[in-house]
């Protein structure tokens, strides 16, 4: 997996809900394509996405392989404090990748 | 139905024979003919997967490389430094003796200046740089080409409108007779390079102009021509001329 974007507001006063935005470069490669010799290209999708907040679990997906390449995930949510937003994406090949983002109650 | 039915037979037919005569309508980019949806898409960086390949560019523009250990930017500066480039280009290069696309000018860097192992044209990195460098002039208008240009874009309007292919088919028989008329399920755009390189859902992938003329080119069944060829160029700087005045929308979706 190579690199991930991440979109939420760095600043949130109490009571807001706030979107945050993922796009994560990935092939999904669904397993059902053939390759130049005719055999099947090995599945490799991300078949799980997990965003916690200071280690709670507030967004989690799971993932098939119709789900086009370089997945885009939104969701929103309505921080209670300040803290870090973790997010993980799993995919087929025993990877995780990781990215972080902060955000400050105000 | 019938409309499409009578375009087609018009399109292979000799009925049509008439070559096209320069362009003569209101400009209008594809991204006019697209859903709401995919618009919003490119209008909102957030949710445009070409700015992945973006990201990458940034980093691969301070990255030092070669024998020289040198970065684009240890020469170039700030990227911000490229804001109006990707308006002319291609363009006459003088180190170079000829017409060049943007990313052969990236390749030409990164062989000649950082002295790195060369890129191919389409290789990842020249795609993300392409992509970085040709943000720092979105919403600027492709600039006219100018007397350097000239003999590359009277070869490329001969090849645009030159029939090819089985199909036998010229580039103007589509984009400037038939623009705006459906073919399949797409409409016809006038095919303007304003968007390169492009995100295209089709793909998948991020995707340079060259990938694009390869699709139109096999659509009418006609042999692509080579990456980086004069040919390649030529109709490439064509385009740009045809569209002088359009805002570059780089990096666009694309269906
Ligand atoms: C050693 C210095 C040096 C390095 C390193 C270098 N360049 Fe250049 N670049 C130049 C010079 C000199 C020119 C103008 C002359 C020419 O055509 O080569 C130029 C021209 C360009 C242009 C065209 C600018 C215009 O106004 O038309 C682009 C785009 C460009 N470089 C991109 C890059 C990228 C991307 C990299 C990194 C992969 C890079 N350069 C690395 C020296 C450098
Ligand atoms: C049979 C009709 C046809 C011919 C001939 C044809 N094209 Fe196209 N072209 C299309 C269609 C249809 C699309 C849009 C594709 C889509 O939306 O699926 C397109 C797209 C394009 C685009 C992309 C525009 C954008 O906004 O990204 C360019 C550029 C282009 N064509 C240039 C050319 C050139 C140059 C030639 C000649 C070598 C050519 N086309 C020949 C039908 C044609």
């Amino acid at each position: 997996m190579a690199a991930a974007l991440i979109n939420v507001q760095k600043t949130v006063r109490k009571g807001e809900i706030i979107e945050i935005k993922t796009l994560m470069a990935h092939p999904m490669e669904t397993g059902f394509r053939t390759g130049l010799g005719g055999q099947l290209i090995p599945r490799d999708i991300i078949h799980r996405f997990v965003c916690t907040f200071e280690g709670v679990e507030i967004f989690a997906a799971d993932l098939f392989p119709a789900i086009s390449a370089n997945p885009f995930i939104a969701f929103t949510f309505m921080p209670q404090q300040s803290g870090t937003l973790t997010f993980r994406w799993f995919d087929d090949k025993g990877g995780a990748q990781v990215e972080t983002a902060r955000i400050e109650m105000v | 139905m019938k409309r499409l039915a009578v375009l087609i037979a018009c399109l292979s037919g000799p009925v049509c024979a008439q070559d096209s005569k320069s362009v003569s309508f209101d400009k209008r980019s594809t991204f006019d003919l697209m859903k709401p949806e995919t618009q919003a898409m490119q209008r909102d960086d957030a949710s445009n997967p070409a700015m992945l390949w973006v990201q990458e560019g940034r980093a691969l523009w301070q990255a030092k490389a070669g024998s020289t250990d040198k970065a684009c930017q240890d020469c170039h500066g700030d990227v911000a430094s490229m804001k109006g480039v990707a308006t002319r280009y291609p363009a006459y290069s003088a180190a170079q003796q000829k017409v060049v696309t943007l990313g052969q000018q990236i390749q030409f860097c990164r062989a000649q200046e950082q002295k790195a192992e060369p890129w191919t044209a389409e290789a990842r990195p020249v795609l993300a740089l392409s992509a970085l460098v040709g943000l720092q002039s979105r919403g600027l208008p492709l600039a006219k080409t100018g007397p350097a240009e000239a003999r590359a874009v009277a070869e490329g309007r001969a090849l645009f409108t030159e029939r090819r292919g089985q199909m036998n088919l010229s580039c103007a028989q589509c984009h400037d007779d038939h623009a705006g008329q459906s073919l399949g399920g797409a409409i016809i755009p006038q095919g303007h390079p304003t968007g390169y390189p492009i995100y295209r859902l089709e793909w998948q992938d991020l995707g340079s102009l060259e990938r694009r003329l390869r699709n139109c080119l096999n659509g009418v069944r006609s042999e692509p021509w080579p990456s980086g060829s004069s040919e390649n160029v030529a109709v490439q700087t064509y385009l740009r001329e045809r569209a002088a005045g359009l805002p570059i929308e780089t990096p666009a979706i694309r269906p």
